[in-house]
């Protein structure tokens, strides 16, 4: 089929799209009243929290909402054309050939039991009716395009043949077969890597601008859609709330939401004692409880009773700027440029003495070479590979690293949940690292606790909160009678300020928020001294997260607790953490003060990680440092450093050293430890990442 | 893949042998023996006369050492007496030195199924024979049962609540809540009964295991395939339905594909991998049927000598019956193991 | 007395009957056709358009299925109704419905409560929001409730192992040719070959189900729950020595290991009962380790909840394997509460012994899945021992799939025991359960249906009903 005539007007235009969803009982709605426009070879971008409408926008475009979703108003027009008055044969046309679209899972949205090539191939000849051969020398192409190693190889494998990252490069490779007007990402690195994920984002900028395609590109990160979209919009619970160019935005903003979401992100700027983060009060509204008036209004500081809880409002257009509009009664009342009322200042705390001693600590695990057929040789992974460090009484230690660096198993065999493979953790100066679980004491348990990372797995479904609590406490000998311990709940939930009434509910009444406090007061339960937090606000709304983030540290400052902060998010552990440990496939990188690993010299690693964590501020500069490739498999490292593979000054060391020997650790300054064979002159020459540009 | 198999089948004659002692012990029992002894002797012995007889026919010996023999791994025991020796490789009692040219080993092994007190006849030649007869049962059962169940399964959970995936699953689920001896009756009633008067068939399969017409072979096959029918159906229609819902599949929806070629291109291999597991592990089951309806409808195949030795206390006969239906289970168990692993390259490539 | 025709005074229902079945069965063919020949509609309508008539061919002839469905079922209600009002008078479905006025009641009083209160009511509450659900629910407490007053010779019309002389293979309806006072004077559903009373028949099979089934499946579970949480959990050597032993049994051909199993050489062996005393002692492992685990850190509540539970339980299990005059019996006739025969228990313990290696392995898998989940290693980490976490953690949570199954499985067994009925294996011959009513009356099939056809329609639906149960419950659940 060929492509519709030439056509100047925008790709996209929507204009007041309403989508609900029905249930047996009621109608759903998913999104209100939302228009927005792609103009040729622009991208915009869809921001939102998770709920908010931004993925049932794209299925709307796509003309796929399933058997319960429906269009109850407006219309999307393509290139001119309503797409709600076409027949499923000209939809089909479109679908894959003018309008392709990219998903958040790469491995779920590739067929697993057809090859590759077959899956590409498939386009351009349903399509384009292209042969066999045309559609292969097509489907090649365009995989050298996405830049992936060995094409006809790749051509011929199934799915499960590729990592994650290579996966999505297929996707799109896949979306981009029919030289589409219009691509639609969906979340598209969500589920990627740091590095990865950089990469990947060049990737599409980079292709989007060589054939021209329009993008509608949708994301909950601030700082993703800064680097690849010309426009934006926001949404909040099913409404666009303000849409506009980037730098207006980002730098003139018109809406209280966005100026809250921004306030929560952690920026470069931020800290946790002089600036702490302003989390948005109150909870994200469920679709049948969204108020009267303006859905931001009981969240809102700006609110006002009587005149923002009063019938529809309108987007209205922010005047001066180029099709920048907002839907807020307010905006211009507001004085947008009045500075932020400061959230109460904080005394930076002073660690006291060690706690946590680890030495040399090494996790090898043996596992079959082949898990299915079994037997075979057994082979070695070095889950984790000599970690030295110290931990302070009310210190934050974030732990730093991508998939399989090691930091899960670290945090195993701290919990006994996995013993030693040789080292030494002391706990107070007793050695703990070969006590498994059930051989600790009492008094050891409930000193080190964890959180979990996902809200929705933490809690067992099928118990009450408050009888969640309770056992943890029972388990710690706490307390002699069941009145105690019930007394001690109460107040655990005071401290991570829940109601109490919260005692009596089932963790399914929760919200992912309020699971993850549930899950703070239970590690706290039996007094911990020492909790490890594995990504505790990585699945959870930027808005909710500041919050959890703050809640945690005043516990924290309150308890002096040692916090042990594993993330793969640069972001909030230059905010939160004291000091920083970077780990790549099993080893510590680099290890020092947060301001001493955030500043040159860098371990190459974190220089490339610092300049992949995309940054929702026009005033910063980034250096471009794109990783080749992927992150090894653990089970298969590379000789000698880890990072040689992929490091970009592996060139600078002479006699091919990094291939063949690991790296000794070397001591920069005081406490600042890099794991590298680069000289001290050249590790001197790095200049910073990031960069804040004057004001 | 080599090594997969030899696994396999290694734990797989682990269990055959495993199965077969279990067998063995129950079917060795005193009280069956007793059973047989006097069967074989005459029904008023006392009890010592019961257990000479056991101890002069080789019974009286402890069961590992019977079952030794039985397998073809230990040698089969002799007895000398006055008149000559005697023994389980030796017909009747012979003078010493024709007994020295006897086999010494006579088990299973070697081919010596044992002689069928029921029958009077050779354990190996009934069972090849009825074997043979319920072979070409089973043949129709699985050519009538699986293409429909498939094709069911797939219509119904292509298009997940539609009207035809509602009709069909009613149906399915009605033959799988339909037993063989109730399903058996009521086509019985309704198709050759003289009082509803249809008479399109035939009430008994008994001239079907010489001459199997549509009149008389239909209904026992229509019997079994129905209550396995429904399974596999409901089986691949669950597959499909979470095949259909699947991310890839709404990426080939969203690529253009047409329906048919989702189905048929995108969803159909990866929604049989389940069912196929499904129906190798139904054999054992379908051996249920196969019972019940050779017993329902008088075809004397494998299920109606399974019932007549099981009646009958003819212990090597039930013995021969319990290893030719352990080894067709296992053999299927393996057909299907390597069927998934073929079936699935996640697997097969990895 | 005159014979009983089959719907007396109110014939005049049955044109309108065929009518309502003709409409239905021609509606849900064109609704097929046309659903299946017709475009599906696309997802989307243009605005405004919300739940209004339907307009298409397609939308019409599936409302004109409901409505005949409606008009059946409507026709059907009359029918019962009808013939509780008239009795013998509305034929025999007049006598039939009046005889099982129990049944309806207790439905009735069942479902009202059931409706009443289901927002209260958890999964079971969720239930009466799927039509599927509440037909199988229906069909199922109506066999139960048969059963139950059944047993307490409520609904039976005579005794079940009576046989009157002249009512051998009568037909349905036919009167007693010498009634004494009293007496019921109609065989409502015919005479078996026999002369006993295929109704009663029916009735009292019914309870021989629904006594064992449900019991036989609940131990089946335990013994697959209690093994099949450690092999998932632990994995290792357990679950391969565990896995070997259920695929064993799973392997091997149920109507062979009943024919092994169920014979009474076997019972004479005492080997049922050693069995029993195996499976029955799962329940016993269970609630020693579920208590222990909950209350490992309190001693003194320990004790208390241990003793409570388990006295009567470990009193309950000598009673169940202990038999005066078999291989196990220590246990004084006084103190021996209850005696089970040996055909029944041998019975009983065959059909746990083939089902629970299904539980095993789903159980199995299920643990495998949750155990990955945080809350679990939430659990580890407080220190909690592997017995708390299979019990407390990963059980609850394995609840849905396995509510499910045990629907599904007692129809199984259900089935199972109409097998061993059928092969006349294990229970008494004259008992009047189902299998062995069908096989007596298959023999004479081709001149008299009557004597076989109710237990098998009866067995027909209780499996259905369970099935649709499962079906229904697996549907709720998954709305969570």
């Amino acid at each position: 089929m060929s492509k519709m005539a030439e056509y100047d007007g925008p790709i996209l235009e929507i204009d007041k799209l309403s989508i609900s969803f029905f249930t047996r009982r009621h109608e759903i709605p998913a999104v209100m009243d939302f228009s927005v426009s792609v103009q040729p070879g622009e991208a915009v971008g869809l921001v939102g929290e998770s709920g908010c409408g931004k993925s049932t926008v794209a299925l709307g475009v796509m003309q796929d909402l399933g058997k319960n979703g429906r269009i109850v108003g407006g219309n999307i027009r393509f290139k001119g054309r309503d797409l709600a008055e076409m027949s499923a044969d000209e939809l089909r046309d479109i679908r894959g050939n003018e309008i392709a679209m990219i998903y958040q899972e790469p491995m779920a949205s590739l067929n697993p039991a057809m090859k590759i090539g077959r899956q590409l191939m498939e386009v351009p000849m349903i399509h384009e009716g292209l042969g066999e051969k045309e559609a292969y020398d097509r489907a090649l192409e365009v995989v050298t395009d996405v830049r992936l190693p060995d094409p006809e190889r790749m051509l011929q494998a199934y799915p499960h043949q590729l990592s994650g990252g290579q996966q999505q490069r297929i996707v799109i490779a896949m979306a981009l077969m029919s030289k589409p007007a219009l691509l639609i990402l969906d979340e598209p690195t969500t589920a990627l890597d740091v590095t990865v994920e950089a990469a990947v984002v060049e990737l599409v900028r980079d292709l989007g601008k060589k054939y021209g395609t329009s993008m509608l590109f949708i994301s909950h990160n601030l700082g993703l859609i800064l680097e690849t979209c010309d426009r934006l919009c926001v949404m909040y619970s099913g409404e666009a709330v303000e849409r506009g160019s980037i730098s207006e935005v980002f730098d003139d903003m018109q809406h209280p939401y966005t100026q809250a979401l921004f306030r929560s992100i952690p920026l470069p700027g931020a800290d946790k004692n002089a600036h702490p983060l302003v989390a948005i009060p109150g909870n994200f509204p469920l679709p049948h409880e969204r108020p009267q008036g303006c859905n931001f209004g009981p969240r809102c500081d700006y609110f006002e009773p009587g005149r923002c809880d009063q019938g529809e409002i309108e987007m209205s257009p922010v005047a001066g700027n180029d099709r920048h509009a907002t839907r807020c009664l307010k905006h211009l009342e507001i004085d947008w440029a009045a500075p932020i009322t400061l959230a109460e200042q904080k005394e930076k705390t002073q660690p006291g003495k060690v706690v946590l001693q680890v030495d040399n600590l090494k996790k090898y695990y043996e596992v079959a070479a082949n898990a299915l057929f079994g037997g075979g040789a057994k082979r070695v992974v070095k889950a984790n590979e000599t970690l030295s460090f110290a931990a302070r009484e009310s210190e934050t230690l974030a732990i730093v690293g991508e998939s399989g660096c090691g930091k899960s198993t670290f945090a195993k065999v701290l919990m006994g949940l996995e013993t030693a493979t040789e080292g030494e953790i002391l706990l107070d100066g007793n050695n703990i690292e070969q006590t498994a679980i059930e051989d600790r004491d009492t008094r050891t348990i409930s000193d080190v606790q964890m959180v979990f990372q996902n809200p929705f797995d933490t809690l067992n479904p099928s118990m009450t909160v408050g009888r969640q609590i309770i056992r943890a406490l029972e388990v710690f000998d706490f307390g002699s009678s069941d009145q105690d311990r019930k007394q001690r709940m109460l107040e655990l939930l005071d401290l991570v300020k829940l109601p109490r009434a919260f005692a009596n509910r089932m963790p399914r009444q929760l919200s992912g928020g309020q699971k993850q406090r549930v899950g703070i007061a239970r590690a706290f339960s039996g007094g911990a001294r020492i909790v490890v937090a594995d990504e505790p606000v990585s699945a959870l709304d930027v808005s909710v997260q500041a919050a959890v983030t703050d809640l945690l540290m005043e516990i924290q400052r309150k308890e002096k607790t040692t916090l042990l902060f594993i993330s793969h998010d640069l972001s909030i552990v230059r905010y939160l953490s004291d000091r920083v440990m970077v780990m790549y496939l099993g080893h510590v990188v680099e290890l020092g003060d947060t301001d001493q690993v955030f500043s040159p010299p860098y371990h190459p690693y974190t220089e490339a990680l610092l300049s992949a964590v995309p940054i929702a501020d026009t005033s910063v500069e980034k250096q471009h440092i794109v990783l080749e490739g992927d992150i090894p498999s653990a089970m298969d490292p590379p000789s000698g450093c880890p990072f040689q593979t992929r490091c970009r000054w592996k060139s600078e060391v002479p006699g091919g050293l990094c291939e063949t020997t690991v790296p000794p650790t070397r001591e920069m300054q005081a406490g600042h430890q890099i794991k590298c064979h680069l000289s001290d002159e050249m590790l001197a020459r790095m200049s910073p990442v990031i960069t804040v540009a004057a004001e | 893949m080599g090594l997969f198999i030899l696994r396999r089948s290694g734990v797989m004659i682990l269990t055959a042998l495993c199965l077969t002692f279990i067998v063995f012990i129950l079917t060795n029992l005193e009280p069956n023996l007793e059973k047989l002894a006097k069967t074989q002797g005459n029904f008023r012995m006392s009890d010592e006369a019961v257990n000479s007889w056991l101890n002069n026919n080789g019974y009286g010996q402890p069961t590992v050492v019977k079952y030794g023999q039985w397998l073809g791994a230990l040698p089969g025991w002799t007895r000398t007496t006055e008149e000559g020796v005697t023994g389980r490789c030796i017909t009747g009692t012979q003078p010493e030195a024709e007994a020295g040219q006897a086999a010494r080993f006579c088990g299973i092994l070697q081919g010596e199924w044992g002689y069928s007190t029921r029958f009077k006849d050779d354990v190996a030649s009934i069972i090849s024979v009825r074997l043979g007869n319920t072979g070409y049962l089973m043949l129709w059962v699985l050519v009538i049962m699986v293409p429909s169940a498939l094709i069911i399964g797939v219509l119904a959970g292509m298009r997940e609540g539609s009207v035809t995936d509602r009709s069909l699953s009613t149906v399915s689920i009605l033959t799988t809540a339909t037993p063989e001896y109730v399903s058996g009756v009521i086509l019985i009633a309704i198709f050759t009964s003289s009082t509803v008067g249809l008479k399109w068939f035939k009430g008994t399969a008994t001239s079907a295991m010489e001459n199997p017409t549509f009149e008389n072979f239909f209904l026992p096959v229509l019997t079994i395939a129905l209550y396995g029918m429904g399974y596999i159906a409901r089986m691949t229609r669950a597959s499909m339905t979470e095949v259909m819902t699947a991310q890839y599949i709404r990426t080939a929806r969203l690529k253009g594909v047409s329906f048919h070629n989702i189905v048929l291109k995108h969803a159909l291999r990866n929604a049989l991998i389940a069912p196929f597991t499904v129906i190798m592990l139904q054999f054992p089951w379908l051996l249920n049927g196969v019972v019940i309806v050779e017993t329902l409808f008088n075809y004397k195949g494998f299920g109606w000598i399974l019932v007549e030795a099981a009646g009958n206390n003819d212990i090597e006969l039930l013995l021969a019956i319990s290893v030719v239906s352990v080894v067709v289970v296992l053999v299927t168990q393996l057909i299907s193991d390597i069927g998934y692993v073929y079936l699935n390259p996640r697997i097969r490539i990895s | 007395m005159d014979p009983l025709s089959w719907t007396g005074q109110i014939a005049f229902l049955n044109p309108v009957l065929a009518l309502g079945l003709g409409l239905l069965g021609l509606s849900v063919l064109a609704w097929i056709g046309l659903s299946s020949l017709l475009p599906e509609n696309r997802a989307i309508t243009p605005s405004g358009a919300g739940l209004s008539l339907p307009t298409g061919p397609r939308e019409l002839s599936g409302l004109v299925v409901r409505l005949a469905f409606l008009l059946t079922a409507a026709v059907i209600a009359a029918y019962l109704v009808l013939g509780l009002a008239l009795g013998t008078g509305a034929g025999i479905i007049g006598a039939i419905a009046q005889r099982l006025l129990p049944v309806w009641i207790a439905l009735v009083l069942l479902f009202a409560l059931s409706i009443r209160f289901k927002q209260r009511l958890g999964l079971y509450g969720k239930l009466f929001d799927s039509p599927i659900g509440m037909i199988g629910f229906g069909l199922v407490m109506f066999w139960v409730f048969t059963g139950i007053f059944g047993a307490f010779d409520l609904i039976i019309t005579h005794d079940p192992l009576a046989q009157l002389s002249g009512l051998k293979n009568k037909v349905p309806g036919t009167p007693l040719p010498r009634p004494e006072d009293g007496d019921f004077q109609w065989y409502l559903l015919g005479g078996d070959n026999l002369a006993r009373d295929v109704f009663s028949r029916m009735v009292k099979g019914a309870w021989e189900v629904v006594k064992i089934a449900p019991l036989a499946t609940l131990f089946a579970f335990m013994a697959g729950i209690t093994l099949g949480l450690p092999a998932g959990y632990f994995g290792g050597r357990i679950d391969t020595i565990l896995s070997f032993l259920a695929n064993l049994i799973l392997a091997f051909p149920v109507i062979l290991l009943f024919y092994l199993l169920v014979t009474p050489e076997i019972v004479q062996t005492g080997l049922p009962q050693y069995m029993a005393a195996v499976l029955f002692a799962f329940p016993l492992i269970f609630f020693t380790v579920l208590i222990n685990a909950r209350f490992r850190t309190q001693p003194q509540q320990n004790r208390l909840w241990l003793s409570v539970v388990l006295i009567p339980l470990v009193w309950g299990y000598f009673s169940l394997i202990n038999q005066t005059g078999s291989k196990i019996n220590f246990l004084p006739q006084s103190l021996d509460l209850f005696n089970i025969p040996g055909g029944i228990l041998v019975v009983f313990v065959s059909v746990v012994f083939v089902n629970s290696p299904t539980v095993f392995r789903i159980v199995r898998g299920l643990t495998m899945d949750i155990k990955t989940r945080d809350y679990v290693a939430a659990a580890q980490t407080r220190g909690e021992r592997p017995w708390y976490i299979m019990l407390w953690e990963v059980l609850p949570n394995a609840r849905g799939p396995l509510i499910v199954d045990f629907c599904l499985r007692i129809g199984y067994t259900t089935i199972l025991l109409g097998t061993l009925g059928f092969f006349g294996l294990g229970l008494p011959p004259e008992s009047p359960d189902w299998g062995s009513t069908i096989n007596e009356g298959r023999k004479l099939l081709a001149i008299y249906l009557h004597p076989a056809l109710p237990p098998a329609f009866a067995l027909l639906s209780l499996v259905l009903g369970l099935n649709l149960l499962a079906d229904g419950l697996r549907e709720e659940s998954m709305k969570d």
